[in-house]
Parts: structure tokens; C-alpha cells; sequence
């Protein structure tokens, strides 16, 4: 770079240093994300946490209030009742994808024909936009006319309609069920992407020192592939802690709030009831535990650098 | 899962190792799992898509027709859907805004991930992990701050709401990939246009960017579906029923309080399913490679 600054002839001298300077570029091309992302994202961040502790409605800009947002939830069963659905439904449909989408990867990653055909196919349900499939879930889980309720009673396994959304054990099982299902492709074709990266050597080593089927998946995939597993469940955790979508969709948090999460209750006293302060305060009641998913990410990204040897 | 005697007599590679095991073992630990998933996961758009042609009388009488199968095809929800409610505007507005959206971040992305990666500024690493950790900041904690804002700009209620809120997930998200691709062009190529007299711009304009079309093109996809599914920002900022997205449009406008129109609530996810399947059809390579890159970045 210096040689071209040098090279320039004396009269553009303090315009090539403009242009060519590092700083003064970097700064240019910086400016449109930065100003994006400090006007829209680190802005409503900080007016989001603000909006918490004044008692703003819709149409009427609030006055500081102090904790009373969060005395007022700290007392409120039904917010405690979303912080317990929304664990739940976290830890429930996290567990769930990982298991399955690791088995459906590992399934892929065998030697198939239309390998790629299905690698296209199974990817669906991730593409296609959630409020839209959760509306054929919705189709699927109606109480008279559920498809599943149906073909259990052809069988002969049940013999009177399932309630999927009206019953709070139900809904919870189905809502948990559509996130599952919108969740396994993500995990599972991610953890594809890391089980190609682990070289084929590993396993023919391993086969001839007389490592049974169950030895390699323990001993060589697992291992390998536990800073990719750390990384996508990071994600995955993360977007179902936040979800909004489906509930909103499927139960708007009924029955009787067996299903609310914090986003849903969050938008629920927030926008529909107009309180936007309380509704802040319970979207900044979210906060600690994303910290801790992306803290958990941050180390996971840290141990991959180190085990790929890597400086710092 | 047991161990085969002839596992042990020969060293294959994973790859390959079909031959280790016999064709019926094969069928019950891989195909027949495999198949389980493909149908399951497959099911509901076929649902959606036999519902979309099935005339009402059909789908509500489990008993003369099977509900798996549709005996008279029939048009009359597409009909009603397109030339009886305000979809096609809602398709338009859309794709304005998904573009729109995309066309902006992409832009943004492109210079703050050159700057990141490429001109490597004092701090620029911690710029970079600004911007993966603004990634990971979720729309549910921002929709109610954004909407007070939305409405205070004057924007509520028009695209440009969406069209300028949209970016704070994409932007992030571009920059992190597009920082992946730039990272893989050689540095020589840079520095022989430098003692060649490029300037900075040049060497973008003309060097790194053809070279990270396919990078380009997996941003500007993902940017893009990311735009089309987006809801809960479209739930909040648009009231008026011409200026709804597809997601938001059918879920609100479609269903009426005790009436629920299934037919034509399924063609309408149908419909605004489509669009975003074609270009993944197209796509496929670039989309997975998007999806677990910025991962494995």
C-alpha cells in the first residue's frame, strides 16, 4: 500500500492519502452497517431495557418508574408460568432435535443414492416460512378434523378424537411436536456439513484396531464433532428460547396459558395490551439466559480455534 | 447396535463400508429410518398442497373420501384467494420488501465485511465479533423498542418500516458470510493489483467481488428467504390490510372469527410457500453452504 502513496504524483498526494489511508477507508466502508446497526439494533437494545423500568403505553410516552415493572412480574403467576413454558419448550425440543437430527445425519452421511436429492428434500421444512407451516400444523392438530386423530382411530389405537390444542398437556406435547419438526433439517444438515469434515483415515484406523460400530460413533464422530454440536445447538437454542411464531400461530398461548412463552406473553401485554413498558420488561427478562447461550457459544468457538491449533 | 463378524476382517472406509453389511441390515438401520423422516417431514406440505385443491364437502367427510387423497380437484380456494381477497398485494409487498431488505443489507455487508477481513483496521477484530454477537440478538427483544420507534420516524404502517428493521438481522448475518468468502481469496491477488496502481475501490470492484459471486449469491439468497418468513416484526409495524406480508396477511385476514376457510388457508401458505422453494431449488448448494457457514465460521 505505502508504495502507491509514494508513487502518486505530488499534487494528488493528500487525496491518494485519503483514499488510500486505512483508517479513513475502513471508516467509509464501515458506515452504512454501523449506521444501520447502532440506529436499529444497539439503539432499540439500550430503549428496550429504558422502556422497562417506565410505564409507557401505546400513544402515551411513560414517566420512569423505577423496579415496578419487575415487582409487579416478580408477583404475576402467569409471568413465572411463561418463564417455566418457555424452559420447557427449550430444553424439551432442543433435546429432541439434537438426538434426531443427529441420527438423521449420520443417516445422510452414509453412502446413498440421491444422496443430494434427499439432502435438498430434508432441508423443506427450513425454507418454507414457519407462520406458514405452522398453519398447516394448525390444520393438522384441529379438533375435529385432525388427520392424525383420524388415522390413529383407523387403527384402532384411540377411540375418540385427540383435543392437540385445547388441552394443556396436549398443546404443550404439539406445540414442542411442529418445533421439532421445524428445527431437524437446521441441526441435521449442519451436523452433516461436520461429520464430512472428519477424515475417512480416522474411521479405517479405528475399524482395523477393532472398533465396533458403536466404539467409532463414541470415540471418533462424537469427539470431532462436538465443536460443530456446540455451535448449532447454540443457535438452535437460542431461536427456540426466542420463538414467537408457532405459539402465536398454534394457541396464542392457550390453553388457559399452558403455552405462553415470554415472547408471546412479551407481545401479548406489550402490543396487544398496549402496556410497553411491562411488555419491555419481560423481553429484557429474556436477556440473562441469551447471555448465557451466547456466552456457552463463545467458549465453544474458542475450544474449536484451539483444536484446530490455531493462535488465539 | 451389535458388532458383524466381518467388520472386524476388513478395513473399508465409512464411505464404502456398505459392503461391510448385509443388504436387509442395511434396509432396517438406514432406509427404513430415513424413510420415517422424509415422510414426516414431507407430510405437512403435501397436506397443505391436498387441502389447497380439495372442495369443502370433501374435507370434512372422513368417510365417503379418504382424506388422503382428493376425488375432485377443484380451483375455487385458489380462485377465491387470488380474485376475492387482497393476496396478490400482499405477494407484492412481499417481495418490494424482501428485496428491498436484502438489496440494502447486501450492500452494507459488502464494504463492512471488506473493511473487517481486508483492510484489517486497528479494533477490527472486535468489530467482527460486534457483529457475530449482533447476530444473536433476537427480534423478540427488539419488536417493542423498534415499534416505538417505527411509529415516532412516522414510519408505522409502510414498508419502509420493515424495509429498514429487516437489516438488523441481515446485516449480521451477510457480513459474517461474506467476511468467510473473502477470507478464502488470496491475499497475492490484492497486493499485485496494489503495485499495479488499483486503488482499494478498484481492487473490490474489480477483484475481490467477481471472485465472491457464489458468496454473494448465498448472502442474497438466505437474505432474502430470511425477509419472506420474517413475522413478528410485520406483525407489529403494519396494521392496514394493503400493506400486510404474505405471513402476516394470511394468518389475520384469512381467518374470520368462527369460519375457518382451510381451503383457502392452505393455498395461501401453499402460494407463499412457493416462491421461496423455487429459488431453494435453484439454489441448494449456495443455501446449504450459507446455512453451515455461518456456523462453522
Amino acid at each position: 500500500m505505502a508504495s502507491v502513496t509514494t508513487a502518486a504524483p505530488p499534487q494528488s498526494a493528500t487525496r491518494s492519502r485519503l483514499t488510500e489511508s486505512k483508517g479513513f477507508l475502513s471508516a467509509w466502508f464501515m458506515l452504512p452497517a454501523a449506521v444501520l446497526l447502532l440506529v436499529f439494533l444497539t439503539y432499540p437494545l439500550g430503549l428496550g431495557v429504558w422502556l422497562g423500568f417506565t410505564d409507557t403505553r401505546v400513544g402515551r410516552p411513560g414517566i420512569f418508574i423505577g423496579l415496578e415493572n419487575y415487582e409487579y412480574l416478580w408477583d404475576d403467576a402467569i409471568f413465572w408460568l411463561s418463564v417455566f413454558n418457555t424452559l420447557l419448550y427449550t430444553v424439551s425440543a432442543s433435546i429432541l432435535k439434537f438426538v434426531l437430527g443427529l441420527w438423521l445425519a449420520l443417516l445422510l452421511n452414509e453412502n446413498l443414492p440421491l444422496k443430494s436429492f434427499f439432502r435438498a428434500i430434508v432441508l423443506l421444512p427450513w425454507v418454507v416460512p414457519t407462520v406458514l407451516s405452522a398453519i398447516a400444523f394448525w390444520w393438522i392438530y384441529d379438533s375435529q378434523f385432525s388427520i392424525i386423530s383420524w388415522a390413529l382411530m383407523e387403527l384402532g389405537l384411540i377411540d375418540h378424537r385427540i383435543n392437540f390444542l385445547g388441552d394443556p398437556t396436549n398443546a404443550r406435547a404439539s406445540v414442542i411436536a411442529a418445533n421439532v419438526w421445524r428445527g431437524i433439517p437446521f441441526v441435521a444438515i449442519t451436523l452433516l456439513a461436520g461429520l464430512q469434515t472428519i477424515p475417512q483415515s480416522l474411521y479405517e484406523a479405528a475399524t482395523l484396531d477393532g472398533a465396533s460400530r458403536w466404539q467409532l460413533f463414541r470415540y471418533v464422530t462424537l469427539p470431532l464433532l462436538t465443536p460443530i454440536i456446540a455451535i448449532t445447538m447454540t443457535f438452535s437454542v437460542l431461536f427456540t428460547f426466542t420463538d414467537f411464531q408457532l405459539i402465536y400461530v398454534l394457541t396464542r398461548g392457550g390453553p388457559v396459558n399452558a403455552t405462553h412463552l415470554m415472547a408471546t406473553l412479551s407481545f401479548q401485554r406489550g402490543i396487544s395490551g398496549g402496556q410497553l413498558g411491562e411488555g419491555a420488561a419481560i423481553a429484557v427478562a429474556m436477556i440473562p439466559f441469551l447471555l448465557a447461550a451466547i456466552l456457552f457459544s463463545y467458549f465453544g468457538l474458542q475450544r474449536r480455534k484451539w483444536q484446530q491449533g490455531g493462535g488465539d | 447396535m451389535a458388532v458383524t463378524e466381518t467388520r472386524n476382517t476388513a478395513a473399508g472406509d465409512e464411505g464404502g463400508m456398505g459392503y461391510l453389511q448385509s443388504v436387509p441390515r442395511r434396509v432396517v438401520t438406514i432406509y427404513l429410518p430415513l424413510l420415517v423422516f422424509v415422510v414426516v417431514l414431507l407430510f405437512p406440505f403435501y397436506w397443505m398442497a391436498i387441502t389447497a385443491v380439495k372442495p369443502n364437502n370433501e374435507m370434512t367427510n372422513f368417510n365417503d373420501f379418504s382424506p388422503f387423497w382428493v376425488v375432485q380437484p377443484t380451483l375455487e380456494h385458489i380462485d377465491y384467494l387470488l380474485f376475492q381477497t387482497s393476496y396478490p398485494g400482499w405477494l407484492l409487498n412481499t417481495v418490494i420488501i424482501s428485496v428491498a431488505a436484502t438489496f440494502l443489507s447486501l450492500l452494507a455487508a459488502v464494504f463492512a465485511a471488506y473493511a473487517i477481513e481486508r483492510l484489517r483496521f486497528s479494533g477490527s477484530r472486535q468489530v467482527g465479533l460486534a457483529i457475530f454477537l449482533a447476530y444473536l440478538v433476537p427480534p423478540s427483544i427488539l419488536f417493542i423498542p423498534l415499534s416505538v420507534m417505527v411509529f415516532n420516524l412516522g414510519l408505522y404502517d409502510t414498508p419502509f418500516a420493515l424495509i429498514l428493521t429487516y437489516p438488523t438481522f441481515l446485516v449480521p448475518f451477510c457480513t459474517w458470510l461474506l467476511m468467510g468468502y473473502f477470507r478464502s481469496i488470496p491475499f497475492e491477488l490484492e497486493e499485485c493489483a496494489l503495485i499495479d496502481g488499483a486503488s482499494r475501490w478498484q481492487i473490490l470492484t474489480k477483484i475481490v467481488l467477481p471472485l465472491s459471486v457464489p458468496g454473494l449469491i448465498s448472502a442474497g439468497i438466505f437474505a432474502f428467504t430470511l425477509s419472506w418468513n420474517e413475522f413478528i416484526y410485520a406483525l407489529t409495524f403494519i396494521q392496514s390490510s394493503e400493506n400486510k406480508t404474505v405471513p402476516v396477511g394470511v394468518l389475520t385476514e384469512l381467518v374470520r372469527s368462527d369460519v375457518y376457510e382451510w381451503g383457502a388457508l392452505m393455498a395461501g401458505a401453499l402460494i407463499g410457500s412457493l416462491p421461496v422453494v423455487i429459488l431453494y431449488s435453484f439454489f441448494v448448494e449456495h443455501y446449504v453452504s450459507s446455512m453451515t457457514g455461518a456456523v462453522k465460521e
